[in-house]
């Protein structure tokens, strides 16, 4: 612990730590997008042809759709014309072993914290690094393909699986679906893929962690992930991004497909550039996330901690579809400075005796806004389906907003709906009791912050739940003073 | 033994415009418990504050020295962990921060300061059960978060069990009786007097008298518009209950 004038000090001067550049040998194509850039991405990826047919479908629907404009957030209008839609880096090869690997990426993400060197890893996590939208290694793929489980490259798993993407790509949120999310169908460069066989249990975390490095690109990933009967698999995401003045547009799509007596927990810590002390720059982190419950007695878990971002703008979702699924969503979103987050979740009970649980925690500080915006459907057919959602806010300072728009639809006249809701505020008064028993004013908001997201937190795996704590106390740095 | 735990030279305190200290003089030395009396507005609170370090007040004139340091200079944490404890007025809710974890917290920085090892969660928690009987607090309140849902007697007696958890060098009680009932009143005087040692003291801030039935204090000191205007014995108060602070005050001015 530093004195208290350090401590001040350094929330001032606190700087996003990942904003670093990397001078990787980058392969872009020309700015702009038409028919021939997605025919030219899918060429490069020596794509079979229902991709590129897919794709196509994808952008002459997108070109059908108006951007949307109900979210609670405001940006300028976004040139899709000025965006690079494919980069890469250069020297990709078929990799015998990670040694094989630019020593400059390495370097990349041993700087992030992540080493993707198998000897160095923690015990029991296995990643999938993206860098600019291309996936440049997957570790541990040997020891899980001894049990079945497939964990690639989204590239890998199109030339490799492509049965099982064909049958699965597009099934739960379909090419139509949204704006962000037609135009991610026709661009996307890679992602993670995920396939967990029957009654297999993941032995350990999978982990996918994407990497912004090239400027002037959109950022388009697809995850797929299917347990099938009776796996289960726990599986961890998380971003970061250089510090760039000008906005930065990331649009993925996450699938998650459970089928009966399966179980996925999908958890984010997403940490993009969120812009600097003035709202410069940063991400536009537009993505759409939805996992369907596909078999009787199945689970989908949602946790997210959001921090970064200029705009946060996604709602991961549940279909629940099978008999008795269980759908839960914990999420954290922290918006500082001037950042804006819209973010929530849509729960659709379709199938008898489904069970849903909702908490989200929001908290603001800075000139930062922040809105949960939530669904809760139980169709005409779902008996006994229960929903129960919390929704808390927590403001720091008097300049934040916290905004609440919940949804809620029931048709079936058996259904359970409780939602709770609350708002508080850090006030001065606690810091100073706080301080007045010798804890600074910094661990002070972290303690108050950290107990208000103890019920998200605990969902998160054990490193992770560490690193998220970490991580709200950096991102709150120089909110109170 | 000498050197005074605190020493108040000519404090001269206000907020914006108003002038509410006007010239404080006091001197607290170890081993003593010192009872400031006075009506409300006289700026009993406020001086607790500056204390504590609450900067909503600026302090003008006047200087305090806290065991040989320029206390004002210190940011309000240092002070605690320096040793200066106020038992609050009106003790502050924490949701969702667990009082165990709050409590331990406060207390590894002060163990930190002094130089001395953190204590793990199984040795706090013997030490805790410890001073959790001094203060017959049920248990449960330490496992629910700081002050939330606790009752008014509860959160003046959680003061003190912090206080003791703590131990303090100097101890501000600012209104610690006002709201609680005779026996909450008299179990928060056993904890102050048991806490009582030769090298440590108590600044008891207080309205009343009843407090003074219970902790007997060395000196009493009664303060009127800012200023200390009349200091004594323990006798005082009783004389304070007897006569009220009119005859006080205009005793005061009429000598004035």
């Amino acid at each position: 612990m530093s004195t208290a004038t350090e401590t001040i000090q350094e929330f001032v001067s606190n700087e996003y730590k990942y904003g670093f550049t990397s001078n990787i040998e980058t392969e872009t194509i020309p700015p702009g997008l038409n028919e021939d850039v997605i025919r030219l991405i899918s060429a490069k990826k020596n794509e079979p042809e229902f991709m590129l047919n897919w794709r196509l479908k994808a952008y002459r629907h997108w070109l059908t759709m108006a951007e949307p404009a109900w979210q609670f957030a405001k940006h300028p209008p976004i040139d899709f014309q000025s965006a690079i839609y494919y980069a890469a880096p250069k020297n990709r090869k078929e990799l015998n072993s990670l040694d094989e690997v630019d020593p400059e990426l390495l370097k990349t993400f041993e700087k992030l914290g992540i080493s993707l060197n198998e000897q160095k890893r923690l015990a029991g996590v296995a990643v999938d690094a993206v860098v600019d939208s291309v996936s440049v290694a997957t570790t541990f793929q040997k020891d899980l393909a001894k049990q079945g489980i497939i964990f690639c490259s989204f590239s890998d798993a199109v030339q490799n699986h492509p049965a099982l993407v064909q049958q699965y790509l597009g099934s739960v949120v379909p090419h139509t679906d949204n704006y962000y999310a037609a135009l991610n169908a026709a661009v996307f460069s890679d992602g993670s893929f995920c396939y967990i066989p029957k009654g297999v249990r993941c032995p350990m975390e999978l982990s996918t962690y994407f990497r912004i490095n090239s400027a002037n690109t959109g950022q388009f990933e697809r995850t797929l992930l299917i347990a099938d009967e009776g796996g289960y698999v726990s599986y961890l995401e998380g971003c970061t991004a250089p510090m760039r003045d000008e906005n930065q547009l990331h649009a993925a799509v996450v699938e998650l497909v459970a089928l009966e007596g399966a179980e996925i927990k999908y958890s984010t810590v997403q940490n993009w550039y969120p812009g600097d002390k003035q709202g410069k720059g940063g991400i536009y982190n537009f993505v759409t996330k939805r996992g369907i419950c596909k078999g009787r007695k199945s689970k989908i878990s949602w946790t997210q901690v959001e921090t970064g971002s200029a705009i946060t703008w996604k709602y991961p979702s549940c279909i629940l579809l099978g008999d008795q699924s269980v759908g839960e969503f914990y999420s954290v979103a922290l918006t500082n400075n001037y950042q804006q987050a819209d973010t929530g979740t849509k729960m659709i009970h379709i199938g008898k005796n489904t069970k849903s649980t909702i908490i989200s925690k929001g908290i603001s500080a800075g000139r930062g806004q922040n809105a949960y915006r939530g669904l809760v459907e139980i169709k005409k057919g779902a008996a006994n389906a229960r929903n129960f959602s919390q929704c808390d806010s927590l403001l720091i300072g008097d300049k934040c907003g916290a905004h609440t728009f919940p949804y809620i639809e029931v048709k079936n006249s058996t259904g359970q709906v409780e939602h709770e809701a609350t708002t508080s505020k850090i006030g001065e008064d606690q810091i100073f009791y706080c301080n007045a028993r010798g804890i600074s004013t910094q661990d002070a908001v972290n303690m108050i912050v950290n107990g208000f997201c103890k019920e998200v937190f605990r969902e998160l795996p054990m490193e992770f739940a560490v690193e998220a704590q970490k991580l709200l106390g950096v991102s709150l740095e120089g909110s109170v003073g | 033994m000498n050197q005074p735990i605190l020493a108040i030279q000519n404090l001269h305190a206000g907020v914006e415009n108003k002038k509410i200290l006007k010239g404080i003089n006091l001197a607290i030395r170890p081993g003593e418990i010192h009872a400031i009396m006075g009506p409300n507005g006289s700026g009993k609170s406020t001086l607790a504050s500056i204390l504590a370090g609450r900067d909503a007040y600026d302090v003008t004139e006047g200087e305090v020295i806290y065991c040989g340091k320029d206390l004002l200079e210190m940011d309000p944490e240092e002070r605690a962990r320096e040793g200066v404890f106020l038992a609050f007025q009106y003790p502050v809710e924490i949701p969702g921060v667990n009082s165990t974890y709050f409590l331990r917290a406060a207390l590894n920085e002060h163990r930190k300061h002094r130089g001395e090892p953190e204590l793990d969660a199984m040795e706090f928690l013997t030490l805790v059960k410890e001073k959790v009987k001094l203060l017959h607090l049920p248990d449960d309140l330490l496992k629910r978060p700081v002050n939330v849902g606790f009752s008014g007697g509860e959160k003046k007696r959680n003061e003190i069990f912090q206080m003791a958890v703590l131990q303090p060098k100097l101890a501000v009680l600012d209104e610690t009786d006002s709201g609680l009932d005779i026996d909450a009143l008299r179990i928060v005087a056993e904890g102050v007097n048991t806490l009582k040692r030769p090298d440590n003291a108590t600044l008891l801030i207080t309205h009343y008298q009843r407090l003074l039935d219970h902790i007997v204090p060395d000196f009493v000191h009664v303060l009127w518009d800012g200023r200390i205007v009349k200091s004594g014995g323990k006798e005082l108060a009783l004389e304070l209950e007897d006569k009220g602070y009119d005859w006080l005050i205009k005793h005061d001015v009429a000598r004035g």
